[in-house]
């Protein structure tokens, strides 16, 4: 047993348990800004520690556990995005009635749940993770206490979300009764094509295809991501999608046949093709922002499933490549939307109005998230569908990156909406909108982020191709 | 490698860009003379690789090379030649001009011109670029800043500018859609895992089957040929232009359309001579249709911005009858008459620019006269409207001279249809002049003043770039033949000869 290999777990099991008691110990009436700083510092921390972790491709506790440079990408990725909502929180905790400094621990307990998944060789340990990550997910969504619309996504994430994990579930437990065993390179040799199979392939694209919110299991994610604070709804969209895609991989790729056994590959293709469609076209009308997002987080999840239809290397760096980049552009936009709806009141589009004559710091963080979003060079989106769907076309197969291409320019139509209130109009009242120190942060490293890895791609790509290679 | 010439000449607009963003947006002038010393930086730039060009050595010149991605084997690889120079040199002398053609811009100034420097970096950059993800990088830079300065500053009339600005979006992106999964197709298709690479030099030298070259060029077609408004996709240049600011109809008439031209050259000829071949009756086809069609439906426009629309869509009909018939001629005369036509169309919208400014009108029936008030942007329109039908001793004449040299040998049939376009093109061009400029004298028009200062620039760059065009012919002429003719006879040679007589009725 080498303990070593589950450093990151530990370190951030400590934070999260140090910041509970750090709650307890600070009076409850104070705001509690200096917990966030606390997390934010602990949460960089541990990310530091994890570029020390590359190289290391070892196994342990009887092959539960994993820990492989695809591993530690993941986690990295799920760090990025804790620490970005953790920057974008700090000025929404103060105005939450109680429970402030919960908040941070809750998050981090959310992206503990996350590595667990990235970490995890066995459909349990999986689990395990994955619920960690959904539970906390759904105190989160509904933490802010008295409003109904919060209350009700809960509710609704916590039934939608029970009900996705005892699909998974089942699926899981059939896989173990065909083989024997819980461990995913063990499930390769001993799977054959059998009706029991079929079912739970079939089980598990639903349970995995709730989490990353594919259609047609997406129905819950507009509502919830209205609902949701929205710092809460950005770790939604991001992490939680992320940690669904890097467990979907590992169970499909490396556990799953294709010779002999289902047919995946077939599924996945129609998934990601209708996912791309619908998730564009359903994003067109809609008017608030939330809602906006959620749509083309449906279809983002649609251009990562491509990536998975390859099923070699280069397909999983693109999914490593464009999660990243998701995960930078996507909180980019959430964190202008959270300084608007502090200050404006609102989540509606047209209220945008005037944004970029307001702040147009947030106007230009915004277009240039959304286009990124849209794959348009020279921003980082287009590098990753380039690798996503480069990858499949080197297969021969050139439909999805009609489809893509084509949906990702259909997706500019409802991105440049959203510019196009920002830029066009004049604002309602002149009053310069205030940024707070941290969201600036956040959207400055967004917006730098997206520019320069889609001028110079090549540093995360590397890491990114090296990731993906260790799973095969 | 020597002096970076053409990455400072890229770059100059750029950093400009940035220096306006931390300018306080209340000192227009400032933005405005920063604007246009940094245009006149590049402009200055490639005059000197214009004129500096080794004829002898040939080739790229001013070249640049850095490894940019390793793993996808992309360059950061920048070059001219005789191809690429004159597109440069437009691309500069119009962008110079849009700076101060867009000298009275009092609406949000210090955005405006961040988004016009962007929008000249962004053209700039496909035509030095020799690696095909940068191309591909720059042309849709251009996105973001098009359609913010048509939706702020553009003008509704027929149609609403938001309209106008999706529209030239949507087809614009839609377009590049087809042509990313062409260019992949053609980079994954060139060389096996390992050696691939983007530069355009070694995938044109690249060997792919037929059915894959008559594949990608259809699809390189569809993308290049909607940005150079081919016939059906053509519908976005008039609606475009109308609705877009004067700046962005001479930059996106001007030079930015001419990347599909240059982009079907460099990528669709050189690299896919058999899928050129292969569609090259239909492009003539197609090619006609602009010409003649779209010259019909000038004809019958009222607004000043529509005629010079449908008129710009007709006359990108010419490059592509130039290009389909795949001889060194028609080459040499397609790309010669794109800067030709790019200096005439900027000419003609900065004076309707000038005209809708000060009258707040491109109605033609509402309009007369002006050649009392405005005797100097009478001259620019003149000079405009000349060029545009193709008068001998302006820059227009001998590129389309040559077009129809290069096509008659080819396609006969289709090239006298085309000649006989011009007769139309003179129509429409000097009923519309006649209607604007000359009648008696309105005196509802009598308190405007005719252009002066700054807004006599882009008429007198513009108008010299005319004049000397058609007086000295052999300045473009003899730098584009520089470059079309070892690329194109190259091709000739794996073609063999049987492409110079293929299609043709």
């Amino acid at each position: 047993m080498n303990m070593s290999l589950l450093s990151t777990e530990i370190l951030t099991a400590v934070l999260a348990c140090g910041l509970l008691i750090l709650c307890l110990l600070s009076p409850n009436k104070e705001k509690h800004r200096g917990i966030g700083y606390a997390t934010l510092f602990g949460l960089l921390a541990i990310l530091v520690t994890t570029f020390f972790q590359y190289g290391i491709n070892e196994t342990t506790f009887h092959e539960l556990w994993i820990h492989d440079d695809y591993s530690v990408f993941m986690k990295e990725l799920f760090l990025v995005a804790a620490i970005l909502v953790t920057l974008s929180s700090i000025d929404f905790v103060d105005t939450l009635p109680r429970f402030r400094s919960e908040y941070y621990s809750l998050i981090v307990f959310a992206a503990l749940g996350m590595m667990v998944m990235a970490s995890a060789n066995d459909l349990v340990t999986i689990y395990v993770g994955m619920e960690l990550m959904t539970i906390t997910f759904f105190v989160l969504v509904a933490y802010v206490l008295g409003n109904g619309r919060s209350s009700e996504a809960g509710v609704k994430y916590l039934l939608l979300g029970a009900a996705s994990s005892a699909v998974l579930l089942f699926g899981m437990s059939l896989l173990y009764g065909l083989t024997g065993t819980t461990v995913i390179p063990e499930m390769m040799s001993k799977l054959h094509w059998s009706p029991a199979l079929v079912i739970a392939v079939v089980t598990l694209i639903a349970g995995f295809g709730f989490k990353i919110s594919a259609v047609p299991f997406h129905m819950w994610s507009p509502d919830i991501y209205e609902g949701a604070p929205t710092p809460i709804t950005g770790y939604l969209a991001v992490a939680s999608k992320a940690a669904g895609f890097a467990v979907l991989v590992r169970v499909f790729i490396d556990g799953l046949p294709l010779q002999n056994g289902v047919d995946w590959l077939t599924v996945m293709s129609v998934l990601a093709g209708i996912t791309m469609v619908i998730g564009n076209v359903v994003a067109i009308p809609q008017t608030n922002i939330k809602r906006m997002l959620a749509y083309s987080s449906v279809a983002q999840a649609g251009y990562l499933l491509v990536g998975l239809m390859s099923a070699d290397a280069a397909g999983v760096k693109g999914i490593l490549f464009y999660a990243m980049l998701y995960v930078v552009a996507n909180m980019g936009a959430f964190a202008v939307a959270i300084v608007v709806a502090k200050e404006l009141g609102t989540e509606e589009i047209p209220d945008y109005a005037g944004l970029a004559i307001r702040q147009p710091l947030l106007a230009s963080v915004m277009t240039i998230s959304l286009l990124s979003l849209a794959g348009i060079p020279p921003l980082a989106g287009f590098v990753g569908k380039l690798y996503l769907f480069s990858a499949i076309m080197d297969k021969g197969v050139l439909w999805p990156a009609f489809v893509g291409f084509v949906m990702s320019m259909v997706s500019v139509y409802y991105y440049l909406n959203v510019a196009l209130y920002m830029w066009r109009d004049e604002p309602k009242d002149n009053r310069p909108i205030h940024v707070p120190g941290a969201i600036k942060f956040t959207v400055l490293f967004a917006m730098v982020a997206t520019v320069f890895f889609g001028i110079y791609p090549g540093p995360l790509a590397e890491v990114a191709t090296m990731a993906a290679k260790s799973l095969f | 490698m020597g002096f970076p010439l053409l990455t400072i000449a890229l770059l100059a607009p750029i950093i400009g860009a940035l220096v306006l963003v931390f300018i306080p947006k209340d000192e227009h002038k400032i933005v405005k003379a920063i604007s246009a010393f940094v245009m006149a930086i590049s402009l200055g730039l490639t005059l000197v690789a214009y004129f500096g060009y080794d004829f002898a050595k040939g080739g790229m010149q001013f070249t640049e090379d850095i490894v940019w991605v390793k793993e996808l084997g992309v360059t950061y690889a920048m070059g001219v030649d005789g191809i690429s120079l004159p597109m440069l040199l437009l691309t500069n002398l119009i962008g110079f001009s849009a700076v101060f053609a867009s000298w009275n811009v009092e609406k949000r100034p210090k955005t405006f011109f961040i988004l016009l420097l962007l929008l000249i970096a962004g053209v700039m950059g496909t035509f030095i670029a020799r690696d095909l993800f940068i191309f591909f990088l720059f042309y849709e830079v251009v996105v973001i800043p098009l359609y913010i300065m048509v939706i702020i500053w553009g003008s509704s009339k027929r149609v609403t500018k938001e309209y106008a600005g999706m529209k030239l979006t949507i087809y614009l992106l839609i377009g590049s859609a087809f042509l990313l999964v062409g260019l992949i197709a053609i980079y994954l298709n060139a060389y096996p895992v390992g050696q691939r690479t983007f530069m355009i030099d070694k995938l044109s030298a690249a060997s792919y089957s037929e059915p894959f070259q008559i594949f990608a060029f259809a699809l390189l077609a569809v993308g290049f040929g909607s940005l150079l408004s081919m016939f059906p996709f053509h519908s976005w240049s008039p609606d475009g232009y109308a609705g877009a600011p004067t700046a962005v109809s001479m930059i996106h008439a001007g030079v930015l359309k001419k990347i599909g031209g240059y982009g079907l050259i460099r990528v669709g000829l050189l690299a896919l001579p058999l899928g050129a071949k292969f569609w090259a009756p239909v492009i003539a086809f197609l090619a006609v249709c602009n010409v003649a069609y779209a010259a019909m439906i000038a004809l019958a426009q009222k607004d000043l911005k529509y005629v010079i629309g449908y008129s710009s869509v007709s006359h990108m009909g010419y490059v592509l009858i130039g290009l389909a018939a795949l001889n060194v001629i028609g080459i040499n005369g397609a790309v010669a008459n794109m800067f030709a036509h790019g200096v005439m169309s900027a000419l003609f919208f900065s004076m309707i620019g000038y005209v809708y400014e000060k009258t707040h009108t491109r109605y033609i029936p509402d309009l007369g006269g002006l050649a009392h008030q405005m005797p100097r942007v009478a001259i620019g329109f003149m000079m405009a409207g000349m060029a545009s039908l193709g008068l001998p001793g302006l820059v227009s004449f001998i590129p389309e001279f040559t077009i129809f040299v290069g096509s008659f040998a080819v396609y006969p049939t289709m090239a006298i249809i085309a000649i006989a376009g011009i007769i139309i093109t003179a129509l429409y061009t000097l009923r519309a002049l006649a209607n604007v400029l000359f009648g008696p004298r309105r005196p509802e028009f009598d308190h405007y003043p005719d252009a002066k200062g700054p807004e006599m620039v882009p008429l007198l760059v513009l108008g010299s770039v005319l004049v000397l065009g058609g007086i000295f012919p052999h300045l473009i002429l003899d730098m584009v033949n520089s470059g079309v003719e070892p690329l194109v006879s190259a091709m000739m040679a794996k073609l063999g000869a049987a492409a110079t007589i293929g299609g043709g009725f």
